[in-house]
């Protein structure tokens, strides 16, 4: 990819499918569960999931696997709340937690059974650990952490884009001829759709024939995370990130100052982070966490592919940074060229004005 | 413990640039490291031999000049070094670079049967974590992804305990050997290289296997020709149809800038006004609820 140019097709590789290949149909999304919790980007991705199944004409199917039980139903109820039609539940109690090779056989199975030709997945930790086996298991195409996924209209292939390595680059990947084409996407990356309670859809039970004694990774023990005092960026409506042009770890209090007023979140590029001045967790980028906050301030930030593709679903950037060719006011709505170190004091006073504190 | 760690070459992230005008990646002069999620499965891999015995193998798939990351590996205190290289092995994808290292491993395994395999939890370069678990099952291996403890390892049984990072928390897992382990960032800290092995790095003869030694089977399944997907397009991003709005800004008085763009920003993202009300000390209610 090192000498490919910007906006010019690589050559077009005609996808045509033979055989079986053709009796892929449908779009599938995993619904990821953990201990009867519904990561939430299963649902994101069944917003967009639906989007595509709809340009296709197919049915769009959620996933359930886990331990028999009420929760699988109500997974089930609402997978079809948010755009489901059809729902394959895989219950067994060897499915009970997530561990990898039953999963995998039980997807894989459930995949040659059904064959659909689009499967997404969340790129959590259980998403990618899943999807890789899967797919290398299927022989068949993997895009990971995409940040846009659309239908081809000429050839109905699966587009999916992600940030190439380098810092300013996209790139769109297909899958030739085989299927199904799958795709991990993470939190926060696509939009929540709205439930609708009242939707409903066709459950088809399938009996994945798992076997505990057949199982050689045993869960001895798991440790849920103490989530009080970490930081919530995925869900914060209003994040105050510092990048490198703060210039050295003291004025990163700038940053916290004015998002203490604003009861705002704490975020940072992933230079601010090698440099030392906070700490990794609050890394807003590609390697970091996706965000999509009501409103995003910049201070300092360049704007590196890596960082927007993490926050560039914000309603409101503001982009505070003294070149003003930073690539950072391509993609933000308001901009102030300026020092950060003079702006930000500035913004809390008029926020503290504003919000009636001190 | 016959220990192999897959790690990869690449460019170091700091120094890449991008043609301001053709909008390519510039390669050229850009220095080459070990991806550096790979030096956490190292340093994993050498505490384990310290502890267990037996020697660390660390093998990679790319072009010659990555004989350089084998010889710093060696030099961290890596015992042995294969590289994998052959021109058909060019434009592969996950699924056609896990087959080749798969079938590596495979033939180094018939030389002394292999207990773990080791990779980082993703490159910086392709960012997909993809390759360990491909490799696991192309091999019949326990997968044990994002690892942030190796708790114990019982060689006589055949069996290891770790720590794994999961969505909500941390599973303790205990699984048999042979087993993958792609190991968590930040999990430990790569040693220095002790004197000898700097010396026996630099002297140190690398093994380097095209597709034959390498035990490919099948040619079908390599490089370009054996990956499922294909880059169709690179593009720079689109900005926003608008520019962004720009407000003066004047060092003496920053404040008028920022109260004014304060206020367009209430009258245009209705939104943000809503969050900000949530956030509005009550007049008179003194201390604010966060
Ligand atoms: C595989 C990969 C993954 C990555 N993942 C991420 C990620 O998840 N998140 C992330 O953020 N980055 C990520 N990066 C790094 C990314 O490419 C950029 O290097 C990084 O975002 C730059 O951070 P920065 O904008 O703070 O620093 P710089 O690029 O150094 O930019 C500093 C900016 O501050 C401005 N500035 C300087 N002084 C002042 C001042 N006094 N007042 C106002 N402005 C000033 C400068 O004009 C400049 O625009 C990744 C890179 C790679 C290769």
């Amino acid at each position: 990819m090192s000498n490919a140019k910007t906006d010019k097709p690589i050559k077009k590789r005609k996808v045509k499918l033979e055989g079986d290949l053709l009796n892929y149909k449908g779009v599938w999304v995993l619904v990821e569960s953990e201990r009867g919790h519904v990561h939430p980007v299963s649902w994101e991705l069944m917003g967009q999931g639906r989007l595509l199944a709809d340009q296709l004409g197919v049915e769009l199917c959620g996933v359930v696997m886990g331990a028999p039980g009420p929760e699988l139903q109500a997974q089930c109820e609402a997978a079809f709340a948010y755009g489901a039609d059809r729902c394959y539940r895989v219950a067994s109690p060897v499915l009970a937690d997530y561990r990898n090779v039953p999963y995998t056989q039980a997807l894989t199975d459930l995949v040659n059974q059904f064959k659909p030709e689009i499967m997404l997945l969340g790129a959590t930790t259980l998403g990618r650990d899943l999807a890789g086996s899967v797919a290398t298991t299927l022989k068949t195409g993997l895009t990971a952490d995409c940040t846009e996924l659309a239908i081809d209209p000429e050839d109905r292939c699966l587009l999916s884009t992600r940030p190439t390595f380098g810092g300013s680059l996209l790139c769109t990947i297909v899958t030739l001829n085989y299927r199904p084409q799958m795709a991990t996407v993470r939190h926060r990356v696509m939009p929540m759709p709205e439930a609708q309670p009242e939707r409903s859809g066709l459950i088809v039970d399938v009996d994945p024939h798992l076997v505990e004694t057949d199982v050689i990774t045993k869960i001895l023990d798991f440790v849920p995370d103490d989530q009080s005092g970490k930081p919530q960026l995925p869900y914060a409506e209003m994040i105050v990130s510092g990048g490198k042009g703060l210039g050295k770890a003291e004025n990163f209090k700038l940053v916290w100052d004015l998002a203490k007023t604003l009861g705002a979140e704490v975020g940072a590029s992933r230079a601010a982070i090698h440099a030392g001045w906070i700490a990794a967790d609050r890394q807003v980028g590609q390697t970091g966490k996706t965000v999509r906050p009501a409103l995003y301030i910049a201070a300092g930030i360049s704007g590196a592919i890596q960082h927007r593709v993490g926050m560039e679903a914000s309603d409101c950037i503001i982009a505070i940074n003294n070149d003003p060719s930073a690539p950072i006011f391509d993609f933000a709505h308001y901009a102030i060229v300026g020092d950060c170190v003079q702006v930000l004091p500035a913004l809390r006073k008029t926020f503290a004005a504003y919000l009636g504190k001190p | 413990m016959n220990i192999v760690v897959c790690i990869k070459q690449v460019p170091d992230s700091t120094h890449i640039r991008v043609h301001p005008v053709t909008n390519t990646i510039m390669r050229q002069g850009v220095p080459a490291v070990i991806n550096p999620y790979d030096l956490f499965a190292i340093e994993a891999a050498l505490q384990i031999r310290d502890t267990h015995g037996g020697k660390v193998t660390v093998i990679t798939m790319g072009p010659p000049p990555a004989a350089v990351a084998l010889r710093k590996a060696l030099a961290y205190g890596c015992d042995e070094a294969v590289l994998i290289t052959d021109k058909i092995f060019s434009g592969a994808d996950t699924l056609a670079t896990s087959y080749v290292l798969a079938s590596a491993i495979a033939t180094l395994g018939k030389e002394q049967p292999v207990d773990l395999v080791f990779t980082g939890k993703q490159t910086i370069d392709g960012d997909t974590a993809q390759v360990g678990p491909g490799i696991a099952k192309r091999l019949n291996l326990e997968l044990l992804t994002y690892v942030s403890k190796i708790v114990a390892v019982n060689r006589e049984a055949g069996k290891i305990q770790v720590e794994r990072r999961a969505e909500g928390g941390v599973q303790l897992l205990e699984t048999r050997l042979p087993a993958l382990i792609t190991m968590l960032e930040g999990t430990n800290e790569i040693r220095f290289g002790s004197a000898p092995d700097m010396f026996r790095a630099a002297r140190a003869e690398i093994r380097t296997w095209d597709r034959e030694s390498a035990g490919i089977e099948d040619l079908k399944k390599v490089g370009l020709k054996g990956s499922p997907t294909v880059v169709s397009r690179v593009f720079g991003p689109t900005p926003r149809a608008e520019k962004a709005q720009q407000i003066a800004f004047d060092p003496a008085a920053p404040q008028a800038a920022t109260d004014a763009l304060l206020e367009k920003v209430l009258a245009e993202i209705p939104k943000v006004g809503k969050e900000l009300e949530r956030h509005k000390v009550e007049a008179g209610a003194g201390a604010n609820h966060e």
